[in-house]
């Protein structure tokens, strides 16, 4: 480590309250290199007992409603059209066509050029998903790899939030990330979330995505998780679900203990988002119970817990038929988006 | 209804088919015992569930003949192959009926089926396979190039593992080549003779296990039999004492696997929320009723306050109910007799200035209860520092220095288990060098192995189960000849049987 000169960081607030009002690289070095270590064999068997919870009946409905009320709704291909987007709109509008009590999802996820037609497909539908409407949330900053310069990634963000983006997934720099050079992802965080300012002065929501599957070691997600955190996002989010491994049980439940750590020393409640990789409902059913055990149950609203999944629903509505008809249907009873 | 309160998810119960009443299984056979039966309860419900046959002398007699018979004439000439596949065959079975035996244990004993079904039967099984492996490679086992079996070995076993001490009992005597007279605890005897039947559909030969149900007395009997060449036991230290003194004198193999008071300790640089975990199944699993339990969390002092709360919080999130639901953490204690010693020791914590919690939790109205428990503000000299207590209570006590942490995790007279929880190995290292305990943990605990061996310091007794080491406790080194002299009392007959046919 040499830092000869300290090196000022932009001031974000969060930072700022817990590291002192002199910000530096080296005081965030410090507080992120102080961490206690993760022991990777426990956090793999706290991981897997919490899997065995047995979620029954009236228990295993309300979870399938409520992975559908917080799912983002996904499509980032570079064959997505507006009449793609259209459609995913329609689904996330209606999951179910047969059911009309089935819940709205969360959010729609997708590229940035892509948000005026989601914007437009919503119509009054687009709002605020804690009370039943669907948001638009964009991936930005030159998802997935994030490798652009700072000016490109801000333009990026700002394009998505006024073309009516309420939510902006970014993506950290993992190779600056990796190399050490903390001060440089936490000023591009706080960069991107300046560029999330409306003209109103309100702000969209921002998911910091880490990409654990490149950072590899259960340390470097949970230092990661503290950067972004302090660096001011909403949400963190685990991958772009372009990578291998994307969500798993252990990197969540790792980033909840750290929102949960968070938030015993502030008060605050960031949000958590794992994407890709969760398909079934059975899986996304232990995410929900990791959350609960680990944060609490009250993290299960759609501003603080999002899944980030494109076939998961299509699973959920099965099951959720089963549950209300008393047998299994098929693929041809959901809609293919 | 929140979503934490999860729905009832319970195990079935169809799958047991259990008889109204058991005999004693001698001689391949289940016959009636000539003491008073009695009955076995779910400590969850307190409802009956079988009745049981009560061994006396004349019946702990008839098994301990049928083992040595079966010992003489078939067993002790059995190639260490043949004795294998039985055991493999053993095995087999139990993984097939692993579901049915998980219930009837959690029935039985009162611990969750979620411990059953994951930890403690497919132990059992891994344990039979282990020492299948073994049968035929004694000559391996480091004890001389034709290692011979002792003879008849008696054991007796508790009730906290019920199923799982017999198999670390059985397997590795069988493999050895001797043959058993296995008691266990009279309020958990059923997953035992359950076993019995799968003696028979595994068709081992009649005599080799025999299995005699009783209370205290019956164990005595058993111990103290004439024609015994091994005794092994694992319970309290009082009855091993006592055990001790019996069998003084009379040329019998001992094995004991006491009580223990284990000091987990954690440094201020260690995972946290592992290390955290790691406590809450040190003392926690299986309600604490672990020898080799946890129960001393031996903290450093400068993360005492954090780690406290973060340990308060994960144990509000432990559910205690139903054995057989699916979610439940903590299961019933085992009998009114070990939740009245409990109750007692956690009185005795508060009357001696420690500090008591619990987190809120409703406790059945029926069965036996005991909510998970912490003492902060212990001594070293308080009664729940120093006495085992065997149920779900923690004490927590501080140290400063690492020498200060070996000091007080070493000032016991136990000397089973210990845990250390930090992220520097070389501390981990020099630590677990200077702990005088048969079993360090470094960053995790109450894991087993069959390959691992087992076993105590000081109090909580002496030889080790497990392992290569575990078979020492069931043979003779070749090139050593027992004193036959200095044993009148134990006839030798298979002794001379054995020899006949070996090289």
């Amino acid at each position: 480590m040499t830092i000869d000169h300290p090196v000022a960081l932009a001031p974000a607030d969060r930072a700022v309250r817990l590291l002192g009002g002199d910000l530096t690289e080296k005081a965030l070095r410090l507080h992120l290199d102080g961490l206690t270590g993760v022991d990777a064999v426990g956090l793999e068997a706290r991981a897997a007992n919490l899997a065995t919870r047995s979620i029954k009946t009236s228990s295993k409905a309300w979870a399938l409603d409520t992975i559908i009320s917080t799912c983002d709704l996904t499509t980032l291909e570079g064959a997505d059209t507006p009449g793609k987007v259209r459609s995913l709109v329609a689904k996330a509008v209606m999951p179910d066509p047969s059911d009309p009590s089935c819940p709205r999802v969360a959010a729609v996820c997708v590229y940035g050029d892509m948000v005026p037609y989601a914007v437009e497909a919503l119509g009054a539908l687009h709002g605020d998903p804690d009370h039943g409407l669907v948001s638009v949330a964009a991936v930005a900053t030159a998802f997935p790899s994030g490798r652009a310069s700072l000016d490109i990634k801000i333009a990026d963000t700002r394009e998505a939030v006024a073309a009516g983006a309420d939510e902006i997934d970014m993506v950290i720099d993992r190779g600056a990330f990796l190399s050490g050079r903390y001060g440089l992802v936490f000023d591009q965080i706080v960069a991107v979330k300046e560029a999330c300012r409306r003209v109103d002065g309100s702000f969209a929501h921002l998911k910091v995505i880490l990409e654990t599957g490149e950072l590899q070691t259960y340390d470097n997600v949970r230092r990661a998780s503290w950067l972004a955190i302090l660096a001011g996002a909403d949400f963190i989010k685990t991958s772009t679900g372009k990578v291998s491994p994307a969500a798993t049980l252990p990197v969540t439940l790792l980033m909840l203990e750290v929102i949960r750590d968070w938030n015993r020393l502030t008060g605050e409640r960031i949000g958590m988002k794992p994407a890709g990789g969760i398909r079934s409902s059975k899986d996304a059913v232990r995410y929900l119970v990791t959350v609960a055990e680990t944060v609490g149950e009250e993290w299960l609203v759609p501003h603080l817990w999002r899944f980030g999944a494109s076939s998961l629903v299509n699973d959920v509505l099965l099951q959720r038929q089963k549950m209300t008809t008393g047998h299994y249907s098929g693929p041809d009873y959901v809609t293919v988006d | 209804m929140s979503f934490l309160e999860y729905a009832p998810a319970p195990e079935s119960t169809a799958i047991l088919n259990l008889r109204d009443s058991y005999g004693l299984f001698i001689d391949g056979e289940f016959v009636d015992g000539h003491g008073a039966a009695f009955a076995t309860i779910s400590p969850s419900t307190e409802k009956r569930i079988a009745e049981v046959a009560c061994a006396d002398a004349s019946d702990v007699d008839r098994a301990v003949a049928a083992a040595r018979r079966a010992y003489d004439r078939t067993w002790s000439r059995m190639s260490g192959a043949d004795r294998g596949k039985y055991l493999f065959r053993i095995a087999r079975l139990i993984q097939e009926r692993a579901r049915e035996l998980a219930v009837a244990e959690s029935l039985d004993n009162g611990k969750p089926i979620k411990e059953t079904r994951d930890v403690d039967i497919p132990l059992v099984a891994a344990w039979f396979f282990y020492y299948a492996g073994w049968a035929d490679k004694l000559e391996y086992a480091g004890l001389g190039s034709s290692p011979r079996a002792l003879g008849v070995a008696a054991q007796v076993i508790p009730w906290n593992f019920p199923l799982l001490m017999l198999a670390w009992k059985i397997a590795p005597a069988l493999a050895a080549g001797n043959t058993v007279v296995l008691k266990p605890a009279e309020t958990t005897p059923l997953t035992a003779l359950l076993f019995a039947e799968i003696c028979q559909q595994a068709d081992l030969p009649a005599g080799v296990v025999n299995i005699i149900t009783g209370a205290g007395e019956t164990g005595r009997a058993l111990v103290s039999h004439d024609d015994v060449n091994k005794v092994a036991f694992t319970g309290s230290t009082p009855v091993g004492r006592e055990i001790a003194r019996a069998v003084a004198g009379t040329g019998k193999k001992l094995t004991l696997e006491l009580g223990g008071k284990g000091a987990n300790i954690v440094f201020d640089d260690a995972a946290m929320d592992q290390a955290v975990e790691g406590i809450v199944s040190g003392i926690f699993f299986n309600q604490g009723h672990v020898c080799c339990a946890g129960s001393r969390l031996l903290v450093q002092e400068n993360v005492h306050d954090e780690l406290v709360d973060r340990l308060k919080t994960r144990l509000s999130t432990l559910r205690l109910g139903d054995p057989l639901d699916k979610n439940t953490d903590i299961g019933a204690i085992n009998s009114r007799e070990q939740l009245d010693r409990i109750r007692a020791l956690s009185d005795i914590g508060e009357q001696e200035g420690a500090e008591r919690w619990s987190p809120a939790c409703e406790i059945p109205s029926n069965g036996f209860w005991f909510a998970p428990t912490i003492f902060t503000n212990v001594s070293t000299s308080h009664r729940i520092a120093r006495d085992e207590i065997f149920g779900p209570v923690l004490s927590v006590l501080t140290f400063r220095t690492p020498e200060e942490a070996v000091a007080k995790a070493n000032n016991t007279p136990y000397g089973l288990s210990a845990g250390i929880w930090t992220e520097k190995a070389s501390r981990m290292l020099a630590l677990a060098d200077r702990l005088r305990a048969g079993v360090v943990w470094a960053n995790t605990f109450n894991k087993f192995d069959p390959a691992s061996p087992f076993g105590g310091y000081k109090e909580s007794g002496y030889g080790r189960e497990g392992g290569r080491h575990g078979l020492a406790a069931y043979l003779e080194a070749s090139g050593w000849q027992a004193p036959i002299e200095s044993s009148p009392a134990s006839p030798r007959s298979g002794r001379k049987a054995r020899k006949a046919v070996a090289k």
